[in-house]
């Protein structure tokens, strides 16, 4: 079956069988090998990806699902060679451990942030409820998100008059 | 993991939807969230020839109040469902379900017209209709059957569809003012199916129970009604003794099994636990 999906901002199209499953289509057809196959089951949350904005678990969800629709993967969180506040909050938070569930935390938490940059420790833990972390390190990657969001509001906000810039 | 192959349809009205249906009969499926169906092909557990995405069809996903009831389209998600104002401020019970099924990420997509027909014993949705006296409308070519909850649920994983029909919306009469529901669920973890679960909606009059609704959870063939524990609260006092006995009557309608998850006493425990916990908080909420 012929699709065409934006990816990121760009439209691709490929011609694949119905039951290839997003995540595949993804990482197999588009070359795209940051989104994570992790238990391919629908409960670690490696493989999230964002589905017209909405978060979901692409190993879930068919390829040809997303036919007409656009895909946000974390290959497409950085903008002209920016990181993403939640890339750079990752980083400096150390939000990461073996790196394999980072993808989908971020755009967990990305996703998170556009509905409210102040979310309290709860929100985060409740909003990152179906992203598995093996490595146990939720702390950083709750705190990551927190300032991610604090950086999200910074940017938001009028400069102070007379602050340097 | 690859699922069988399958012939992939997207109708993007519900004619054509039911259309494709009544040709494919018992060889097509309908994909709405497909949050328990996929994992199911994924496992080969499920290989329909025709897979039928109802997803881009218009409206089917509408949530709103009409003639008395709350009107659940059949693509509502459980996120949209827990996000909704009406249903906060109106339907504690769905209110308080929503949130507690899966995880997040599952919220966005599931269905509550998904999750019903998949008839699953341990999903959540088909308590919390039982406790409403919810009803379903389900439509193929010939017309519209509309069926209470009841007889909806027949069986594990098994309803009373007929392979040519589409559960289009669930209706779920408006609580009256004196009222209030919980839906009470215990979880290994987030996402994990439930160990146990109880849904309860009592309404008041005169200070006495007019009505009372207890679906379970996970401890039976499919969701059960807990009838002895509703009749013997109605007309009762609200209050300890009332709802401890419906608990003991609700735990002995329960019919878990040891699992995993827990031990067969251990699951009645907790739906007489729940059930009683449940009650008190519905009786708070009636009485406010």
């Amino acid at each position: 079956m012929q699709i065409t999906v934006t990816v990121n901002g760009t439209e691709r199209t490929a011609d694949v069988e119905p039951r290839l499953l997003l995540v595949h289509l993804i990482r197999e057809v588009f070359g795209l090998t940051g989104t994570h196959v992790g238990c391919d089951t629908t409960n670690c949350g490696a493989c999230t990806v964002r589905l017209d904005g909405t978060p979901v678990k692409s190993c879930t969800l068919f390829g040809v699902q997303a036919d007409g629709r656009s895909v946000t993967t974390v290959e497409g969180l950085a903008t002209n060679g920016q990181l993403h506040p939640i890339q750079a909050a990752f980083k400096e938070e150390h939000g990461l451990q073996c790196g394999f569930c980072t993808p989908g935390m971020m755009l967990t938490g990305a996703a998170l942030l556009e509905k409210t940059t102040d979310p309290t420790e709860d929100d985060v833990r409740w909003a990152i409820s179906g992203n598995l972390c093996r490595c146990t390190g939720y702390m950083n990657i709750v705190k990551a998100i927190q300032a991610a969001g604090r950086a999200m509001q910074d940017e938001k906000a009028p400069e102070p008059a007379g602050a340097a810039s | 993991m690859l699922p069988a192959r399958f012939d992939y349809q997207r109708p993007e009205t519900l004619e054509e939807a039911l259309f494709l249906l009544d040709r494919y009969g018992e060889d097509g499926k309908i994909l709405a969230g497909g949050q328990s169906l996929i994992p199911l092909m994924k496992l080969r557990f499920a290989s329909p020839a025709y897979l039928v995405d109802i997803n881009r069809i218009p409206g089917l996903g509408d949530i709103k109040e009409s003639g008395g009831k709350l009107v659940l389209g059949a693509l509502a998600r459980h996120n949209e469902i827990a996000d909704s104002d009406v249903i906060t401020a109106r339907y504690p019970l769905v209110a308080s379900a929503a949130p507690q099924i899966s995880d997040p990420i599952v919220r966005n997509l599931g269905t509550v017209g998904g999750s019903l027909s998949h008839a699953d014993p341990a999903g959540d949705w088909g308590s919390v209709m039982l406790a409403l006296g919810a009803e379903v409308v389900v439509r193929s070519s010939s017309g519209d059957r509309t069926l209470v909850i009841d007889d909806f649920l027949r069986d594990t994983f098994t309803t009373d569809l007929r392979p040519n029909e589409l559960l289009v919306e669930v209706r779920v009469p408006a609580p009256s003012p004196h009222s209030g529901g919980a839906y009470l669920k215990l979880e290994r973890k987030v996402g994990d199916f439930a160990t146990v679960g109880v849904a309860v909606q009592l309404a008041l009059n005169d200070g006495h129970v007019a009505t009372a609704g207890i679906g379970l959870t996970a401890v039976g063939p499919k969701n059960l009604r807990a009838r002895d524990a509703e009749e013997s609260l109605a007309g009762a006092e609200p209050g300890d003794a009332a709802f401890a006995k419906a608990a003991r009557l609700a735990a002995a309608a329960a019919q878990p099994q040891s699992d995993v998850r827990g031990s067969a006493d251990y699951k009645r425990h907790v739906v007489e636990v729940f059930v009683r916990r449940g009650l008190a908080r519905a009786n708070q909420m009636a009485k406010a």
